[in-house]
């Protein structure tokens, strides 16, 4: 019988069959990102301002928001009506929200006055605004799902605009059982999904350089680089 | 000629040193600090929310024309449409009837669903029994009738007051059936009455809440808080707080012309937004949006020492 460290000296990991799912994946994850460049120690030169923490922030104030979501979710739906503490932890829940928020329109805006989606990164803001409007939504019912007067109110007025495109049909906003189970379920799963894909992409490409750090080329090169595309005369 | 630019590639560029594990755990310390601050200084408000009871109590006159209403098949709810029923075909964006199309999901009728219906799980009223049977040996026609007469009436009278009604036979036994209404409404019995659909657990609170919607306190109480439709109510919260500010776009169309006075106004903002939405996230390719940063010139602050360097191409 080989050994394991026998089948690693013959090199056959390096040679898997295409029909070894496994090797296929590991050889594409590996692809994903340029060897180095998942927590590189290192960054280009003009990584140098303050609007680069904004990410930083949106991402850590994601975690609190999602770290006080659960121990919310440990005492139940009406715990923190009964509970001076759970009223703490839904103090601090609202407020990281809050945070997060305010992080992730500073972080949207910055690198919107970057254009941070030249040099084929229209995915990476396409997957952040996703991210942005997703999260609107997980908001918005976690407002739903307070089960106070403010949810009252709040699903009594947006029944109408959800009704009127036909969503309110499946997406029931006077039902807060369902708004909770998508608040605390689809959701965060779909926004951290999409952060994951985000961060991923950030990598994969690395920060966006400088506007005007760009060479030019012919017309030709837009088939290229359709993520860049400014002409100029 | 024509010149396009070519972003080059980031790796391309000198590097310096830079911690980015230590960048976010910073992050996450002053985040927290932040959150543990405000949520200690500001708390987070907890209003808790109206009791059909409650609302019996403090608005009874309220109560008792929202059933009749509810009878006549005037309330809101009752004219609807989709996907609570048939009684309109809802909002349209033109040609499109995306209320329409998505049908009757979540099917209320209105008069049996909050109103009769609870009645009827009443038992040992002999005067509710026989106002009941009354109502259901009558045709639609009359008992629309009798309903609409008794609301009117309602209406004409001094805050509403059944009270001073004067007692007519055009109403029928509506009279018996919403004074009953009120009475099961400030047992407390009401809630699990419409909802609860014979099971022990509530989850769902479709019917109690159309049924407060359709009546006049729930928004007069909203309105009292600042949170009217026309009040940016929506992305507000009771108290001084924040609310949900990111839907100020969203909260801004519905208080200016034309969605303000339109019929289809919910419609229009949704289409507006999504258009918006789609727009956003296709920047990268729209000719002249994408130009903006180039143009406004944000970018020489943030890239200012890169700028400064001398021989600063790749």
């Amino acid at each position: 019988m080989t050994s394991v460290a026998g089948r690693t000296a013959a090199h056959e990991h390096e040679r898997p069959t295409r029909s070894n799912w496994t090797a296929r994946l590991r050889t594409r994850v590996g692809r994903t990102v340029p060897p180095g460049q998942l927590l590189p120690d290192r960054q280009p030169v003009y990584v140098n301002s303050w609007i680069y923490v904004f990410g930083a922030l949106t991402l850590a104030a994601l975690l609190i928001v999602l770290g006080t979501g659960a121990v919310l979710a440990l005492g139940g739906p009406t715990w923190w009506h009964t509970s001076s503490t759970g009223h703490f932890v839904n103090s601090l829940h609202l407020w990281s929200t809050e945070l997060f928020f305010a992080f992730m329109v500073i972080h949207l805006w910055g690198k919107f006055f970057m254009a941070a989606w030249r040099g084929r990164r229209a995915l990476t803001w396409i997957t952040g605004v996703i991210a942005f409007v997703g999260s609107i939504g997980t908001a918005f019912t976690g407002y739903l799902s307070q089960s106070n007067f403010d949810s009252q109110w709040i699903s009594a007025q947006a029944k109408d605009g959800l009704n009127s495109v036909g969503i309110g049909a499946w997406f029931n906003v006077l039902d807060p059982g369902q708004m909770l189970m998508w608040h605390i379920s689809l959701l965060p799963a779909a926004i951290g999904l999409l952060v994951v894909l985000h961060v991923i992409l950030v990598r994969r490409h690395g920060v966006v350089p400088p506007i005007d750090a760009e060479t030019t080329a012919e017309n030709a090169a837009i088939a290229e680089d359709p993520g860049d595309g400014e002409a100029s005369s | 000629m024509t010149v396009v630019r070519r972003t080059p590639d980031a790796h391309d560029f000198p590097t310096r040193s830079y911690d980015l594990v230590k960048e976010f755990v910073v992050a996450l310390i002053v985040v927290a600090v932040l959150t543990t601050v405000l949520a200690a200084v500001f708390s987070s408000p907890d209003e808790k929310p109206i009791t059909l009871s409650g609302w019996a109590r403090q608005a009874p006159n309220d109560v008792v024309a929202t059933a009749a209403g509810e009878l006549a098949g005037t309330t809101t709810s009752a004219e609807y449409g989709p996907p609570y029923n048939n009684a309109a075909s809802g909002q349209v964006l033109g040609p499109v009837e995306l209320q329409k199309w998505a049908g009757v999901r979540i099917p209320v009728d209105s008069a049996n669903d909050l109103v009769l219906t609870p009645l009827r799980g009443v038992g040992g009223d002999q005067e509710l029994t026989s106002a009941l049977a009354t109502w259901s040996s009558a045709s639609a026609s009359q008992q629309q009738e009798w309903a609409a007469t008794y609301a009117d009436a309602l209406a004409a009278a001094p805050d509403g007051n059944p009270a001073a009604v004067r007692a007519s036979a055009a109403f029928g036994p509506v009279p018996v059936l919403t004074a009953k209404f009120l009475q099961l409404a400030r047992s407390g019995g009401l809630e699990g009455a419409l909802d609860a659909h014979g099971n022990f657990y509530q989850g769902d609170a479709t019917r109690g809440l159309l049924l407060l919607s359709d009546g006049a306190y729930l928004e007069d109480q909203a309105r009292a808080r600042n949170l009217g439709g026309d009040q940016w109510g929506m992305m507000n919260e009771t108290g001084n707080y924040p609310g949900q500010p990111w839907m100020w776009l969203y909260t801004f169309w519905y208080q200016v012309k034309p969605f303000s006075t339109s019929d289809n106004a919910d419609a229009q903002v949704w289409a507006l937004m999504m258009v918006l939405t789609l727009a956003l996230a296709l920047v990268p390719f729209i000719p002249g949006i994408r130009s903006i940063p180039r143009w406004v010139g944000l970018h020489r602050l943030i890239w200012r020492d890169y700028y400064r360097r001398p021989g600063r191409s790749t």
